[in-house]
C-alpha cells in the first residue's frame, strides 16, 4: 500500500503557483492599451493563424499568454458564455465584468481542484463610449482578478515591458501612438528599437464603431498591411 | 459556462451555436417545444417579402404589416434583417417564432465566425437556415410555420444569390427574383414585368418597392407605403462591400414617385 505523504496546503499552493508561473514566463508577451480611439491589443506572435487575441462580443475582446490549448479553450468558452447570455437576455447585458468573474471562477476551480493549474494569464477588455468607461481586467492562473487602469501587460517579461509602457502611457494617445508604444515596449529584450509589424498580432476595439464603421461589433483584427499603413500615416 | 477542464474537449467542441444550445440550454431554442393538443390562439403573422438580384448584388424588401386574422397586429413590424455582414434574411409566417429564429440565425453566424476565425460560405449559411426551419417543422404542423427568404453576396463567384425555403426546411436556389408571404403571388407578377437583367441598385430598390405596392393593392395582409405615419418598406441591399439599409428618405421619395405615377395614369390596375 502506498502511503500518501503529508504536504501542507501552503506548500501545495506554492508549488502549483511556481509551476504555472514558470509556464507563463516562457511565453511571449501581450500588451493591451486603452487610448483615445479605443483599445489596442498587441501580442508578439509570429503565427498569422494561431491567435492570442480574439473577439468575444460586441465591445469585448480577449488576450492571453501561456499554453495555446488552454487559453483557446477558455476563449471559446467565453464566446459561448457571451453568446448564450446575449441571446437569452439582450446584447447590452453582456459585460466584461460578468465574463471576467466567470473566468476567475473557472481558473480558481482548476487551480485548487485539478492535477495541474492552467498555465495562462488572460486579459478581458471592454471598450466604453468614453475612455473612463473602458474596463481592463487581468486574470491570473489562480483565479485572481485585477481591474487595471489604462493598460495591461502580461507574459514572460511583463515587469520590464510594463515599465516602458507606464513611462509613456497617457490617456490622449492615438491608436497609432498606442501601437508604436506597444511595439517599442515589446522589443525590450531585443536589439531592435521596435518590433516590425510582421512579428506581432494586433487588433483594435474601436470606440465609435457604430458611427464610423456602421457596426456594433467594435473588434477588428489588423493585418500586417493595416499595421504598416497605420504606423506610417501618422508618423 | 462549460468547464474547459471537464472531459475531452474535442467531443464537446462545436462551432454551431444552435448545437451548443441544444446540449446545454435546450429551453432557449425557439422551436424545441412539445405543444399539447389543441388550437393555438391567433397570433401575429408576418407577410410579404420580395428579393431580387441587380448588377453587383442582391436586395431584399419587406412591407411593414403584421396581421392577426382580420386585425392589423402591427404597422411598424420589420421583417427583413441583416444576417451578417454579407447576407440578409426576410421572414414570413408566425412573427413570434420567426423573429426568434432570425435572432438565433444571426447569433449562429456570428458565433461560427468568432470560434472559427472565418466566415461561413454563403451556401453553408443557407444550409444552416434550412436546418433551423426543419427544426421548426413540429411547430409548423401546429399551424405556426415560418418561411424565410435568404440572400447574400457570394465572394467566390462574385454575385448576389437568393435562396427560398419550404416548410420542411428544403432549400432552393432562386434565379433573378423571388417573393414569399401572403402577397407573394401579386408581388411575383409585378416582379416578372418590372425586373430586368443588370438593374442598377437605385432602379432595383424602386422595382422592389413597386412590387410591394402591387402586393398591398391586392392582398389585405400586406401594407402599402403609409405617408400619414411616414412608414416605408424596409429595404436592404447586399453587395461586395456588405449590406446596407436603404435610408428612409430615399424610400419616401421612391414610394412618392410610384404613387404619383399611378395617380397620373389614373387606371384601375
Amino acid at each position: 500500500m502506498t502511503q500518501q505523504f503529508y504536504v501542507s496546503p501552503e506548500q501545495l499552493m506554492k508549488d502549483r503557483a511556481d509551476f504555472a508561473r514558470k509556464g507563463i514566463a516562457r511565453g511571449r508577451s501581450v500588451v493591451v492599451i486603452s487610448c483615445a480611439d479605443g483599445i489596442a491589443l498587441i501580442a508578439e506572435n509570429p503565427s498569422p493563424s494561431l491567435h492570442k487575441i480574439g473577439e468575444i462580443y460586441d465591445k469585448i475582446a480577449f488576450a492571453a499568454v501561456g499554453k495555446y490549448n488552454e487559453f483557446e479553450s477558455l476563449r471559446q468558452a467565453g464566446v459561448r458564455y457571451a453568446d448564450v447570455r446575449g441571446y437569452s437576455y439582450d446584447r447590452e447585458d453582456v459585460t466584461a465584468r460578468g465574463l471576467a468573474s466567470v473566468y476567475a471562477q473557472s481558473l480558481g476551480a482548476v487551480f485548487t481542484a485539478e492535477q495541474k493549474p492552467f498555465e495562462v494569464e488572460l486579459a478581458v477588455a471592454e471598450v466604453g463610449l468614453a475612455q473612463e468607461q473602458d474596463h481592463l481586467y487581468r486574470l491570473t492562473f489562480d483565479g485572481s482578478i485585477a481591474d487595471e487602469n489604462g493598460f495591461v501587460v502580461m507574459g514572460g517579461l511583463a515587469d520590464q515591458i510594463s515599465d516602458v509602457v507606464s513611462g509613456a502611457w497617457e490617456p490622449e494617445l492615438t491608436l497609432a501612438g498606442a501601437m508604436r508604444l506597444a511595439l517599442r515596449a515589446l522589443s525590450t529584450d531585443k536589439d531592435a528599437d521596435a518590433l516590425p509589424a510582421t512579428a506581432v498580432e494586433a487588433a483594435v476595439l474601436y470606440r465609435a464603431s457604430e458611427s464610423h464603421r456602421g457596426s456594433r461589433r467594435a473588434f477588428r483584427r489588423l493585418l500586417p498591411e493595416d499595421m504598416s499603413r497605420l504606423l506610417t500615416e501618422e508618423a | 459556462m462549460q468547464d474547459p477542464s471537464a472531459g475531452p474537449l474535442a467531443n464537446q467542441a462545436t462551432s454551431s451555436f444552435t448545437e451548443h444550445l441544444q446540449r446545454s440550454r435546450p429551453e432557449l431554442l425557439p422551436f424545441n417545444q412539445c405543444l399539447p393538443a389543441g388550437t393555438v390562439p391567433a397570433s401575429p403573422h408576418a407577410t410579404t417579402i420580395v428579393a431580387l438580384t441587380y448588377a453587383g448584388g442582391v436586395l431584399m424588401a419587406g412591407d411593414r404589416r403584421a396581421t392577426m386574422g382580420n386585425i392589423i397586429a402591427s404597422r411598424h413590424i420589420e421583417k427583413v434583417f441583416p444576417a451578417d455582414e454579407f447576407s440578409v434574411l426576410g421572414i414570413a409566417g408566425t412573427a413570434g417564432l420567426a423573429i426568434d429564429i432570425t435572432r438565433l440565425f444571426q447569433v449562429e453566424l456570428e458565433h461560427y465566425e468568432k470560434i472559427e476565425g472565418t466566415l461561413l460560405s454563403l451556401v453553408g449559411k443557407a444550409n444552416r437556415l434550412g436546418a433551423m426551419i426543419r427544426g421548426n417543422l413540429p411547430m409548423a404542423m401546429q399551424g405556426m410555420a415560418v418561411i424565410p427568404l435568404f440572400a447574400g453576396f457570394d465572394h467566390v463567384s462574385g454575385v448576389g444569390r437568393l435562396f427560398s425555403y419550404d416548410v420542411t426546411g428544403g432549400r432552393y436556389e432562386e434565379q433573378e427574383h423571388h417573393s414569399v408571404g401572403s402577397g407573394s403571388v401579386f408581388a411575383r407578377g409585378a416582379l416578372k414585368k418590372l425586373w430586368k437583367p443588370n438593374l442598377s441598385e437605385e432602379a432595383a430598390v424602386s422595382v422592389a418597392v413597386e412590387a410591394l405596392y402591387d402586393a398591398a393593392d391586392d392582398d389585405s395582409a400586406t401594407g402599402g407605403p403609409d405617408p400619414v405615419r411616414q412608414l416605408w418598406p424596409v429595404v436592404y441591399t447586399v453587395n461586395r462591400a456588405g449590406n446596407r439599409r436603404v435610408p428612409e428618405r430615399d424610400l419616401a421619395a421612391i414610394a412618392g414617385d410610384i404613387v404619383e405615377s399611378r395617380a397620373i395614369a389614373g387606371r384601375e390596375a
